[in-house]
């Protein structure tokens, strides 16, 4: 009997609680992500929404393993985030740039590559295609210290591709970006959808997510409030906006 | 291993391309020039002297140069958070650990290497003597010494924020543990029960790192050392650095960092 495939989800989190030690001696502790359950099925891209504090950030850094998970489990590509090995198939963006700025832009992707273990003449190959696309090419002899901040920002781009990834882990993309900057990024994350790639990110800007999700989930004070397509959370409100807004409970007053 | 040789090839190239290094680098070469050109009274025993005074510079440059470079290494990284794109690569803390290691200890094994070099050439110019394999085994010897040392820094690095504050205990704990370790048994002699027992114990559970300070052979053309006895010292040293090292990955496997 042949039994059906099923696809592996990209992202699995269950019940993923974190708990903070508060700093002092009294050592009590806060759940900044409590019994939190989503996943990301392969070639979506999954908006994760949530106003400042309501954990959307603990969850990325669960999923990065930055930070171990206090109770519950959190998988990529059904691996358990701890085990590094998770990561072999992802990018990240972080929100600002975070690199080694006395390296070269060429250097830094030659780096990642090496970390990667992608084999010399791939990893060339790979290098050259993403100067390009990022439009760095000019620039690739240069130390990182050099570069505008929008030139950091594509550095930053290059680098969470240079793996080829099938999950591009983004947060906050477009915040800080110019509106070139802005459109670069919303073209490479249609880029990666139409690649069949999957896309997870954070953000504040919900227009933008209303453009190019699938999926959203909407968390808050560390709980899951809600999660689906953009159709099914904005129904019975104007846009994802109001809904996400009614959500949070942060709502605005009817006018009188 | 190559994640490891690709971490520790970015800590020297960041040592390369940063002044200080250069300047305390500079220095040395230029106190080891300047101390071997003097010539006192034309007293021919002045190059035992000399030779003294370049090793005890080389020690110093080079201990500094260690314990500097090593302290910033992770809290620099999380100060500038290159931690988190590295580390949302398929790349273990341990293997961050073993590649900030290998890279301080390379860096500083090159920085060695070009000191006993200039040494080798001034006292070769005075003495017309070029003892290689007793200057070989003082730069291995050395080498393996700041190899502990490097260890306890990376050690000292994840639990102390400030790169100042690592460099300012460690460079204090090493001073006393070369000076503890030439003494610390002739002390416990003297000592009244339970107190001998005590300081005998500290004696043998401490690093000696004084054992790898082979100043004297060279200065006193003592000759060199048994290969065995740097074969031990040589294991000794292995185990401490793997001790810190295990150390160090214990206290930052499950730290959280947080973005």
């Amino acid at each position: 009997m042949e039994t059906a495939k099923v696809p592996t989800n990209v992202i699995q989190v269950e019940s993923l609680t974190v708990c903070y030690q508060k700093p002092g001696l009294k050592r009590l502790t806060f759940e900044a992500v409590k019994q939190l359950s989503f996943e990301v099925h392969p070639g979506e891209v999954f908006g994760f929404l949530g106003p400042n504090g309501a954990g959307k950030t603990t969850t990325m850094n669960v999923l990065l393993g930055f930070v171990p998970p206090t109770r519950g489990t959190a998988r990529l590509f059904g691996i358990d985030v701890r085990q590094p090995i998770a990561r072999q198939r992802i990018g990240y963006l972080p929100e600002l740039t975070y690199y080694y700025k006395f390296l070269t832009a060429e250097e830094l992707l030659r780096f990642y590559a090496k970390i990667f273990g992608l084999p010399r003449a791939e990893a060339d190959r790979r290098i050259a295609a993403l100067l390009k696309l990022v439009e760095l090419e000019s620039a690739a002899q240069r130390p990182i210290k050099s570069y505008s901040k929008g030139m950091q920002q594509r550095v930053g781009l290059a680098q969470s591709l240079i793996n080829n990834p099938d999950l591009l882990v983004l947060d906050e993309p477009t915040s800080g970006l110019d509106p070139l900057g802005r459109m670069k990024v919303r073209e490479i994350i249609q880029r990666l959808k139409n690649e069949g790639k999957t896309v997870f990110f954070s953000s504040h800007e919900l227009g933008e997510v209303e453009t190019v999700c699938d999926r959203v989930a909407i968390v808050h004070q560390g709980e899951l409030k809600a999660i689906g397509t953009v159709a099914d959370i904005s129904a019975g409100h104007e846009n994802l906006e109001k809904a996400f807004l009614k959500i949070v409970g942060a709502a605005p007053a009817p006018t009188p | 291993m190559n994640k490891i040789f690709a971490l520790a090839s970015v800590v020297i190239k960041e040592l390369y391309r940063r002044k200080d290094f250069y300047v305390l680098f500079v220095l040395t070469a230029l106190l080891t020039v300047a101390a071997g050109a003097v010539n006192f009274f034309h007293d021919e025993k002045i190059v035992r002297y000399i030779k003294d005074i370049c090793l005890l510079l080389i020690w110093v440059s080079a201990l500094i140069i260690a314990i500097v470079t090593t302290a910033r290494q992770i809290p620099a990284e999380r100060e500038a958070r290159t931690i988190f794109p590295l580390l949302a690569k398929p790349v273990s803390r341990g293997q961050v650990i073993a590649g900030k290691f290998l890279g301080c200890w390379l860096a500083t094994g090159v920085a060695l290497l070009v000191f006993y070099f200039f040494f080798a050439l001034i006292v070769g110019s005075r003495e017309q003597i070029w003892p290689v394999a007793s200057y070989l085994q003082a730069l291995w010897m050395q080498w393996f010494m700041l190899a502990i040392v490097i260890a306890m820094v990376l050690l000292g690095s994840i639990y102390f924020a400030a790169p100042s504050s690592t460099t300012t205990i460690t460079f204090v704990a090493v001073i006393g543990l070369l000076l503890l370790g030439s003494h610390l048994k002739t002390i416990a002699l003297q000592q009244p029960e339970p107190m001998q027992s005590v300081l005998t114990a500290a004696y043998f559970v401490m690093p000696h790192l004084e054992w790898y300070d082979l100043r004297d052979f060279v200065v006193y053309d003592l000759g060199v050392v048994p290969l065995r006895a740097l074969a031990l010292a040589t294991v000794y040293a292995s185990a401490w650095t793997g001790f810190f090292l295990g150390l160090t990955w214990l206290g930052f496997r499950r730290r959280s960092l947080n973005t």
